[in-house]
């Protein structure tokens, strides 16, 4: 069976690992480290051993022929017939881990009327594109696509299958490993090829990003992962191989949920892919002062974020909201006005490329991740700014 | 109607620190509460009970000490918890506690819905939904905020896509993973802690629920989590001096660079 062992000739019974399992499943017996029934094999202890004296033992599974396996794989999803730009910065990962894994990058566009975009999927890194176009796939069904995915894990075998960290990449992309019977990677910021074994290594945040984990999954095919968006590059590059196969519907039956009403939001509404966002908290003070943000972000062509509490008096859209419990947002400008940077809050804007946060504390914890620290009132700020700007404006008009 | 509501015990803040002496990682919070995003799961199992009428069963796959948040369950109104706790049960991934969930909801038998929280705030995955509807072969839908109409055979609801919402009808048994605008908890009444203290909790082993021993634990999870650390946070910010009309001044500099 497999389990955590302590190896009691190395263990010094120095304690240390009891404090960094927060299961309560270490306890101190005769000056030595003993591991209790409430053990989830989280492994944290491992690493806190300063004496290399726990290890977890894995009993062998019966494998698979890994060298069945190859090629990465990436699905390509597109809503209404328009490509999710998170597969673009697949195939541009994708294309970086083939030059190492030596393989090919093969795209899966299925759609209805989506051939038209094959070029694209070329351009920013696929070798070969692989496309199926019938009405039935127009609509993100989940039913249909895990059958049809499952058939293509059955008759391609990847040896790595990529999705994007969507609502619909998360709820297909676990269908099919269990299908399947293979490992899956939740939401990972980072994607490389181990250069010992050869592996994926996956790196994810986890504690509402407050722990990064590395994952592989060594024995089972394919290694699945799905992938935040906005943290991958998108790289355009011309490629000479342009090869298009076109594969046949399976044959699947009715599926059991139908849809009743689609209602189409204006993409302007989502804050997740805004390349600029004006932020504000609870230091805005009053709800009056918003509408001083709602100016800016209007001046600087961006969106408005905020933090929880102001979605919980009703002040702002839980749409808005910015957060663990809220939008995962990466853009290149983040602007924050009285926000304190609370973690659950910070859990939602690490992938900002530059931050500038304003704030009266100048211990604040917000200031820990911002590229620039301003000290000070962010309404006499935001006044200031939104007049400088509205000058600069009336001056381009005169001109 | 028969519904599974899947509860997971999570430490109590999700908050990991660095051992400034020992330079290791110590995880604050000791496991004692349910997930927070299983409580909207839990609560409207409660609600469709109170509307049509039914049984509500909180299952959750954990140490023996969980038994704890399936009273806790209880106590707001579901009618007993069932607790799948083993050794064996120890370093599952998502596809083996699914698979071990899977067992518990065969065992409670008959089941027409199932309710999961839209993630875990510990894991954070949000695979475990999909991946048991996937070993129950039944359908599944994510994202649930609002079910609109429900009888023992047909269920509406609303869903959030990436492009916006949809009203999707399915028929039961189906599994569906609520967001937290479905509703708004609440808190447990005095009879039904009272009522918790000795509501049935049934306790289910590997063997017990004739549980495939390579399909479970860390022998049954393909995923190995290699290395943890703490993300670095860069701390070199610049700071930007003056009167507010100087530092306006100059923000509207810096953003000019950047866009
Ligand atoms: C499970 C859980 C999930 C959560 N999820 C989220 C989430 O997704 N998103 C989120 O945002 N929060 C979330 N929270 C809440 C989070 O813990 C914080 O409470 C919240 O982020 C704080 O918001 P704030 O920064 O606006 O307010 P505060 O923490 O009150 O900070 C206000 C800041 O404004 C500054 N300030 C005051 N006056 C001025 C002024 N005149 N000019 C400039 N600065 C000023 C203050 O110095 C202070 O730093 C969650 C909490 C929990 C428990
Ligand atoms: C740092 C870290 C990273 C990890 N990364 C991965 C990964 O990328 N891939 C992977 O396969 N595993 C991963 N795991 C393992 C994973 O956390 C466990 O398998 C866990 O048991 C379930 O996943 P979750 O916490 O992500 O739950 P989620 O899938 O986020 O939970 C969704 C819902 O499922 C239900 N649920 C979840 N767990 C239980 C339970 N034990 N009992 C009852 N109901 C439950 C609840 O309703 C919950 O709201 C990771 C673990 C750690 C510690």
């Amino acid at each position: 069976m497999s389990g955590l062992i302590i190896d009691s000739d190395a263990c010094r019974g120095c304690g240390i690992c009891i404090k960094s399992c927060s299961y309560e499943a270490l306890e101190m017996k005769d000056k030595k480290a003993q591991v209790n029934e409430n053990c989830v094999l989280c492994g944290m202890c491992i690493e806190s051993c300063p004496f290399d004296a726990i290890k977890i033992e894995k009993e062998k599974t019966n494998g698979i022929e890994l060298e069945d396996y190859k090629d990465i794989w990436v699905f390509i999803e597109q809503n209404d017939g328009e490509i999710e730009p998170v597969s673009y910065e697949l195939l541009s990962k994708a294309r970086e881990l083939s030059k190492e894994r030596n393989c090919s990058v093969n795209a899966l566009l299925l759609g209805e009327d989506i051939s038209k975009e094959a070029d694209k999927l070329f351009a920013y890194g696929a070798n070969k594109v692989y496309i199926s176009e019938y009405e039935i796939l127009k609509d993100n069904l989940e039913e249909i696509y895990v059958e049809f995915l499952d058939k293509v894990v059955l008759d391609y075998k990847p040896e790595i299958f990529l999705f994007g960290a969507t609502n619909f990449g998360r709820s297909i992309a676990p269908r099919i490993a269990a299908r399947v019977k293979t490992g899956l990677t939740a939401d990972c910021t980072i994607l490389e090829i181990d250069e010992e074994s050869g592996l994926l290594n996956q790196t994810r945040p986890a504690f509402g990003g407050n722990l990064m984990a590395q994952i592989v999954c060594p024995e089972h095919r394919p290694q699945m992962a799905t992938v935040r968006p906005g943290v991958m590059e998108a790289v355009k590059k011309e490629t000479n191989t342009k090869e298009v196969i076109n594969i046949d519907m399976p044959s699947i039956k009715e599926p059991s949920i139908k849809i009743l009403e689609n209602i189409i939001e204006k993409k302007a509404e989502s804050i997740s892919d805004a390349e600029i966002i004006v932020s504000v908290g609870r230091g805005i003070g009053s709800q009056k002062n918003l509408a001083l943000v709602e100016r800016l972000a209007e001046l600087l062509g961006g969106k408005v974020g905020v933090s929880r509490p102001l979605v919980d008096v009703g002040w702002a859209d839980q749409k808005n909201q910015i957060g663990q419990t809220g939008s995962i947002v990466a853009p290149k400008l983040l602007v924050t006005f009285g926000i304190s940077g609370a973690i659950q809050h910070l859990a939602g804007i690490s992938g900002a490329e530059t931050i500038i946060s304003i704030n009266t504390d100048k211990d604040a914890a917000i200031f820990t991740v911002a590229n620039y620290k301003v000290v000070g009132d962010c309404v006499e700020i935001l006044k200031s700014m939104i007049s400088k700007l509205e000058k600069k404006c009336e001056k381009e008009q005169v001109v | 109607m028969k519904i599974v509501v899947c509860v997971k015990q999570v430490p109590s803040t999700n908050e990991v620190r660095l051992d400034p002496e020992t330079n290791t990682i110590i995880r604050d919070g000791k496991q004692s509460v349910i997930n927070p995003f299983d409580t909207y799961a839990l609560e409207e199992a409660i609600r469709i009970k109170e509307k049509i009428q039914g049984e509500v069963i909180a299952l959750s796959m954990g140490i023996p000490a969980a038994e704890k948040i399936l009273r806790d369950a209880v106590s707001v109104g579901a009618d007993s918890g069932m607790l799948l706790s083993d050794r064996s049960f120890a370093g599952a991934d998502t596809l083996a506690t699914a698979y071990t969930l899977s067992l518990g909801v065969k065992k409670i038998s008959e089941v027409d819905l199932i309710l999961c929280g839209k993630m875990a705030v510990d894991g954070d995955t949000a695979q475990i939904g999909p991946e048991l509807a996937e070993n129950l072969k039944i359908p599944h839908i994510t994202n649930v905020s609002e079910i609109i109409e429900i009888n023992d055979s047909e269920i509406i609801c609303r869903t959030i896509t990436e492009t916006g919402k949809r009203l999707v009808k399915t028929k039961t048994p189906v599994l569906l993973t609520v967001l937290k605008d479905i509703n708004m908890p609440r808190l447990p009444s005095i009879d039904g802690v009272i009522n918790s203290l000795d509501a049935p909790v049934a306790v289910e082993n590997a063997e017990s629920l004739g549980a495939n021993k390579s399909y479970i634990g860390l022998s049954g999870s393909p995923t190995q989590v290699v290395k943890t650390y703490i993300p670095e946070r860069k701390n070199e910010s610049i700071e930007i001096k003056g009167d507010s009309e100087t530092k306006s001044e100059k923000i509207n500099s810096v953003i000019k660079e950047v866009i």
